[in-house]
């Protein structure tokens, strides 16, 4: 208890700092959901994807020890790299397990047995990732996948230092940095759903599917935007992983995801706002948690958090639906 | 656009198809020998693929590198190494063990590898009478359990959380020590034993899950806690990213943790952050053993890591058993409980509660990306 009084400020900046990736990544499960009804649970492998995009693009680049204008540089990079790479899994994805069922008019349940096969798929592609190494004779690349089973840490190397003191506690740059960034990307998200005309487009499917093809609204080209907007959000969610954590592996997704999946039905599934303040929420608590109990528990403390709101508030904090969410 | 579909479906299926390849080759048909005993299998158990592959397949390579020697010299009368993936997973492990012990002509187990999955398969391993001599699982409660099919070929917990403490407050002249441990029955065990020996020394404790990658609730009660030394109860995966965050955060003191961190997958992952790592463990340097260096180095094309050593003396002990013609369970144990000779690591001896009676625990020191011998701790 006296740790949690004594280092509020930084149990609560280091918590909204990894609760920013839960709500990035967040986004893309309450997106998809608001305009087609599926919960994508491959979601978590689009983020695994990009994060591996970002470590790679560094190594390629030779990121090291950086400071100033160089570490802009590689951010730059690395963010990038990561939303391009998970933005392109996000469309094929869609491509692939989605859209030729959707098609067909399946079952919703189908879509979902095909959204857990791809997220195996995409986890366990990874996880083998050095067996066409063998097959098309490229050993001398092996040093850059790194063992196939196992952490591959992000090459780019910061040193940490204190920014600017909040209350009793130093901001480092990780973590302004981390949360600048989540911040930025959230805004722009917001503004463009808000304001712009696809993101008009986006809110009347999820609001009504039928009256807006009807009014001319091409639904797939919608459902493709969505994708493609979750992949950039899980792409600048991994790269900001990276900064926090340091490592990825092939199933680095599976935990993120069920958490940014709870951010998500915590702040209201298929609510935009809802999910980002899922995710700090959720981040937060996290923190507080293992302070009072042991980290062990935090786990426990945050899911526990999810089922106590979800009793007084069934529709999440922010309540459900994108279409309804804001005008 | 219907082609995208046509391939992604068999990528799908064959990813599907790959990821349930993790199983075992082992345990396979039955059928009565001849009567010279040939066709003899030794067991390895232990996790060869998930989050702590790198120690299963380091004693899996000592094991293999011994029968492939036995083979070389005896081959009218091969034997056969069967590997039991475990994972390391002690909810897989009595599945896997009940598999081995259909097997008549396994002869020996050298593992479980860990202590959660032996504790998990010991029990089906002794009532099938299987002899078992693990190469790694440290928990000192597993021989405390009357199994006269389990042996260990190297110090427990009991002597290794001792030396840790010892280290830390002779060598590192440590004040303020904190302790973590993972939840495991390994990582939890060990560090219950280094909290006890360090006494009032003990700034703070924290237990963390495997799996676990954000650790700020952690370093957050390390930093403010002003410990000078810090000792971690757990496996490489997890301790990369602790020490990793906690340098990140500015901590200064110095890293301490067990043998299931002595992998260069902790380096690997840590980077620099793992410079100045101390790391214990029952295991001789390799050093120490030139001739089973040179020639585990010539088969795998790398040094012999952790538990290699162990895992070829453990093979060995099995395979002098063969070649004296002992098949029956109960022959094999009162062989292995009379066995005394020189390995590589140590005179191989157990005591009848299947323990080592020769142990020696050494401090390792992460130096320029390197795992190096520090000093024998006594």
């Amino acid at each position: 208890m006296d740790l949690l009084i004594n280092h509020f400020w930084e149990l609560t900046i280091t918590g909204l700092a990894i609760g920013a990736v839960y709500a990035l990544v967040a986004l893309g499960y309450t997106m998809v959901y608001g305009v087609l009804r599926l919960i994508n649970f491959a979601h978590s492998e689009v983020f695994m994807w990009g994060s591996f995009a970002a470590v790679w693009a560094l190594m390629a680049v030779g990121a090291g020890k950086a400071s100033g204008l160089g570490l802009a540089g590689y951010l730059v990079i690395g963010f990038v790299a990561a939303m391009t790479v998970s933005a392109l899994i996000a469309m094929l994805l869609e491509r692939v397990a989605y859209r030729p069922l959707r098609k067909r008019n399946s079952p919703p349940l189908i879509a979902l047995i095909s959204a857990i096969g791809a997220s195996f798929a995409l986890s366990e592609l990874m996880g083998l990732r050095d067996k066409p190494l063998g097959w098309f004779n490229l050993e001398n690349l092996r040093d850059y996948l790194g063992r196939p089973r196992e952490n591959l840490p992000l090459p780019l190397q910061i040193q940490t230092k204190a920014v600017f003191p909040v209350f009793n506690y130093d901001v480092t740059n990780i973590d302004l940095i981390v949360l600048l960034s989540a911040i930025v990307m959230m805004v722009i998200l917001d503004q463009f759903i808000r304001r712009s005309r696809l993101g008009r487009g986006i809110r009347a499917v999820a609001m009504d599917p039928e009256a807006a093809a009807l009014m001319g609204i091409n639904r797939d080209r919608v459902i493709r935007l969505t994708f493609l907007i979750g992949g950039i959000m899980a792409g600048a969610a991994a790269m900001m992983y990276l900064l926090k954590i340091g490592v990825t592996r092939y199933n680095a997704g599976f935990i993120l995801g069920v958490k940014a999946f709870t951010a998500a039905v915590l702040g209201g599934i298929g609510n935009i706002r809802g999910a980002l303040l899922g995710g700090f929420v959720l981040g937060v608590a996290e923190n507080y948690g293992s302070a009072l109990f042991g980290s062990q528990w935090k786990d426990v403390v945050a899911f526990l958090l999810l089922v106590v709101i979800l009793l007084f508030r069934p529709t999440g904090l922010l309540g459900e639906s994108l279409g309804k969410a804001r005008a | 656009m219907r082609s995208l579909f046509k391939i992604g479906v068999p990528v799908v299926a064959a990813a599907l198809a790959l990821s349930a390849c993790g199983g075992t080759k082992g345990g396979s048909s039955s059928t009565a020998g001849g009567s010279k005993a040939c066709d003899l299998k030794i067991g390895f158990f232990g996790a060869l693929t998930g989050d702590a592959a790198n120690l299963g397949i380091n004693i899996k390579n000592g094991a293999e590198l011994a029968v492939n020697q036995y083979n070389e010299k005896n081959a009218d009368c091969k034997v056969q190494l069967v590997t039991f993936d475990s994972q390391g997973d002690p909810s897989i492990a009595p599945g896997l063990a009940q598999k081995a012990v259909t097997d008549k002509k396994l002869v020996g187990i050298v593992g479980p590898a860990f202590s959660g999955e032996s504790k998990a398969a010991d029990p089906i391993f002794e009532q099938a009478g299987l002899n078992t001599i693990s190469a790694s699982a440290t928990n000192p409660a597993l021989s405390e359990n009357g199994w006269k099919t389990f042996h260990r070929i190297l110090g427990n917990d009991a002597t290794q959380g001792p030396a840790a403490a010892k280290y830390i407050k002779d060598v590192l002249k440590a004040q303020k020590t904190f302790v973590i441990d993972d939840s495991s029955e390994y990582g939890k065990g060990l560090a219950d034993i280094v909290r006890k020996d360090l006494g009032s020394q003990v700034a703070g404790n924290d237990s963390i899950q495997q799996k676990q990658t954000d650790f700020s609730g952690s370093v957050t009660k390390v930093t403010a806690s002003k410990a000078d030394s810090l000792f971690f109860g757990g496996y490489y995966a997890e301790a990369a990213l602790i020490v990793k965050q906690l340098r990140a955060a500015g901590w200064k003191g110095t890293f301490v943790a067990a043998d299931g961190v002595k992998d260069d997958g902790f380096i690997k992952a840590a980077g620099a952050a793992a410079e100045g790592a101390v790391v214990t463990c029952p295991c001789l340097p390799p050093d120490q053993a030139p001739e089973f260096a040179t020639a585990y180095k010539k088969a795998y094309n790398s040094d012999p890591a952790t538990y290699s050593a162990e895992a070829y003396d453990a093979a060995n002990v099995f395979l002098d058993a063969i070649k004296a013609g002992k098949t029956k369970s109960a022959d094999i144990t009162s062989f292995i409980g009379s066995y005394d000779k020189k390995g590589v690591t140590k005179q191989v001896q157990f005591n009848d509660k299947g323990e080592p009676a020769h142990v020696s625990v050494w401090a390792y020191k992460v130096q320029g990306g390197k795992i190096v011998p520090d000093q024998e701790i006594k």
